[in-house]
């Protein structure tokens, strides 16, 4: 975990950060009673006393850190804020900086220019100051690059006219995790870049990306498949003879299952593999192992909703677990409240201007102002629950922009958002 | 079977881009379907457990389970599906396998062969969905209607078509003849997709792609739900006025205060305004469009049976003309 400061305004202030009077940081401490603390930080949009804070400018600055990984699960902003911070990096902090997209809105990749699944980092133009490449993953690329980087010309062309391979490296739920955890091996070794972002798959969960490059390479070079693979007769042996009776059923069952075809394409790609590849397990071991090193940084990025509160709280637990390097969490789509008004006060209000005039406008922006209270304040209490489940990580709550992100302007207002400045 | 002799969907499949509250209103959506002595099934696919939270109910298993009463004396009954245990189900039923069936499971093979054959995860999924619809006990239908919480708009048709994807790798086995059962299933008007969507750009772009690429794969579109609506009412207002106002309600209108109501309540007026181009757009794509409050505090089990009563009009009225 990353150093915290205890107070983030003590820290002398940066000249390249631009400085802005109000300090959101600096909100009134206290004891974060279930009915203040929440008022408080919705009127200054930042995250509630008594949770530490996490200090975006300090590790986008930490010229220690060369990659910094957004995870969580679908629909909580992971694209917009990995591409945010990525631009921030590179403008305010001056990092040569690459964004590698998995599957970025229409809008969003066309400002960053990765509109085309072109699978090599561009310049993104228009940035001041540093510099931003972007990229979007084209898998299937990816895995052919992999494949082809490994073998003969002759032999790789065999492996990608196989049925197996095809479906695979095209559909197989695992495979963009794997390619994503690839790239960011390639994309290291080139030593082209200071800092690289990575955005994660929109998977069902966030713990798909760390899961599934071993699932894949388990698939692929596993004992079931060597089982299956004719070309290894002497694992076949000696698995049927741990498996006993089961292995006569299973090759019949799966035989009949799916069609005695499918299991000679996968004993063909297998045999292609062993001898060019030297093992997917090692290879995905190996990639994993490098994102627990100490110049990798996890961010887990969620939505203060339930799933994706749990989510949250479940990805850190395993990341703790896993030793990986946990610097944060950012908690985005916050309804934003402007006014300093309890909902309670505001529908009271409402209520007496009322009641000499049903129709009084005052009163319609009273109970509008009461909706977004009671929202912010439901919000607040279902993300307070990743801050009881795990104390130690520092948080970063930011408000809805009011504005789809969509160019670079918008980028760069969340990015200051997120830095809270 | 033939589809014209079931002219009414009986299963409902909700899709939406995430964060729209797909989960909810496919919740919601099964409480309006269990009417008086009718029987719904609630199945999620991804081993979320959304749907339970909503219910305040402990996680939901493979086995079906009572979850709540309908808005009318039916039942609705929660399931949450697992292609590895599907197999296994499907294995035991075609093949008596037993015990050994256990082995297999133990020894990684089930994983293996959900993993190995893209799509077979999925055919498992919907020929469970399939087996709910098209069970029978003692004479009658087991369930009346079978509501999904499917996966996002992104990956739906994929879902759903995937009976075409696996066509191709298992021809031959018996998961290629139950795969074209369920694919007929699927594209008949037994079965209609649902799209979820809030007011916003993004959300509804996705719906508005995700109903042309069901259409495409000849997927039946069902209802376009518009959630999470907010309900503010649009009035002309200036600073002065709420100083004024604030000051007559006994507030002390100070002018922090009276900035940021000004601010929040043109925030939320501009967003009522948009909400008209979205349904809009969304009318015009034919099909009904429902439109669902936002709940300011979250849904919970109360407000899963407000909106039920708000979709209930479009439900029934679907099955009266149907």
């Amino acid at each position: 975990m990353a150093e915290t400061p205890e107070n983030p305004a003590a820290e002398p202030p940066r000249l390249d950060v631009p400085t802005e009077v109000s300090r959101p940081d600096a909100a009134p401490a206290g004891a974060p009673t279930p009915d203040a603390a929440p008022i408080a930080a919705a009127r200054l949009n930042v995250t509630p006393a008594g949770i530490p804070g996490l200090d975006v400018d300090a590790l986008l600055s930490n010229k220690d850190k060369h990659v910094i990984a957004c995870c969580g699960s679908g629909g909580v902003g992971k694209t917009t804020t990995a591409a945010a911070l990525a631009l921030r990096a590179a403008e305010v902090h001056g990092r040569s900086t690459v964004v590698l997209t998995i599957d970025p809105a229409r809008r969003l990749a066309q400002s960053l220019g990765v509109e085309a699944l072109d699978n090599v980092p561009k310049a993104v133009e228009a940035v001041r100051g540093g510099s931003l490449d972007a990229m979007m993953l084209d898998m299937k690329r990816t895995f052919d690059e992999v494949v082809a980087s490994h073998t003969t010309p002759e032999r790789a062309a065999e492996i990608f006219a196989n049925p197996f391979y095809q479906a695979v490296s095209s559909t197989f739920s695992g495979t963009q995790e794997y390619m994503a955890m690839e790239k960011l091996g390639q994309l290291r070794a080139t030593g082209q870049w200071d800092l690289i972002v990575l955005d994660t798959p929109p998977s069902r969960s966030a713990l798909d990306f760390l899961d599934a490059p071993a699932r894949l390479a388990r698939l692929l070079d596993g004992r079931v498949i060597r089982l299956l693979s004719a070309s290894t007769p002497g694992a076949r042996r000696s698995m049927l003879s741990l498996m006993g009776a089961s292995a006569a059923v299973f090759t019949r069952v799966f035989n009949k299952v799916l069609g005695g075809h499918l299991l000679t394409d996968v004993a063909e790609f297998t045999a292609s593999l062993e001898d060019t590849f030297g093992g997917f397990r090692k290879r995905a071991e190996a990639t994993f192992r490098a994102l627990q090193d100490d110049q990798t940084s996890f961010l887990v990025i969620a939505a203060p909703e339930p799933a994706a509160v749990g989510e949250a709280v479940y990805f850190t637990r395993r990341l703790t677990e896993e030793r990986m390097p946990l610097d944060g969490m950012i908690l985005n789509r916050l309804t934003p409240v402007a006014a300093d008004l309890t909902a309670e006060r505001a529908l009271g209000a409402a209520a007496a201007l009322e009641e000499s005039d049903v129709d009084d406008p005052v009163a319609a922006v009273l109970r509008t102002h009461a909706d977004l209270a009671r929202r912010r304040a439901a919000e607040e209490r279902v993300a307070a629950r990743y801050a009881a489940a795990c104390p130690e990580v520092p948080q970063r709550w930011l408000p809805t922009l009011g504005v789809e992100v969509v160019d670079l302007d918008d980028l760069r207002a969340f990015g200051a958002t997120a830095a809270g400045v | 079977m033939t589809a014209s002799a079931f002219p009414v969907p009986r299963l409902h499949i909700v899709t939406g881009k995430g964060g729209t509250g797909k989960t909810s209103v496919a919740a919601a959506l099964a409480l309006a379907l269990a009417g008086t002595g009718r029987r719904v099934l609630l199945v999620e696919v991804e081993g979320r457990q959304g749907i339970a939270p909503l219910f305040d109910a402990p996680s939901l298993g493979y086995e079906e389970r009572h979850l709540a009463a309908g808005l009318d004396g039916g039942e609705v009954f929660g399931q949450s599906v697992d292609a590895d245990e599907a197999l296994l189900d499907y294995l035991t039923m075609f093949y008596r396998l037993g015990s050994a069936g256990k082995a297999l499971q133990k020894f990684g093979a089930i994983d293996f062969a959900t993993t190995i054959a893209p799509g077979l995860r999925d055919i498992l999924l919907t020929g469970k969905l399939k087996e709910a619809v098209s069970r029978a006990e003692a004479g009658r239908m087991s369930y009346d209607a079978v509501v999904l919480d499917a996966p996002p708009t992104g990956r739906i048709v994929k879902f759903l078509n995937v009976t075409v994807e696996s066509g191709r790798l298992a021809k031959t086995g018996p998961i290629g003849k139950h795969s074209r059962s369920v694919a007929r299933m699927l594209h008949s008007s037994l079965t209609a997709v649902h799209l979820v969507t809030t007011p916003a750009a993004m959300p509804v772009q996705e719906t508005l792609d995700a109903n042309k690429e069901l259409m495409a794969a000849d997927l039946p579109v069902g209802h376009l739900v518009l959630n999470k609506v907010a309900g503010a009412k649009a009035v002309e207002v200036e600073a002065e006025a709420i100083n004024a106002g604030l000051e007559r309600a006994g507030l002390t209108p100070e002018p922090a205060l009276v900035t940021g109501l000004l601010k929040e309540y043109s925030a939320a007026r501009a967003e009522i305004e948009s909400i008209d181009a979205y349904r809009d757009r969304l009318e015009q794509l034919g099909r009904p469009v429902e439109e669902l409050p936002l709940l300011p505090e979250g849904v919970d089990l109360s407000g899963l049976y407000q909106l039920a009563r708000v979709l209930r009009p479009g439900i029934i009225g679907e099955r009266r003309n149907g």
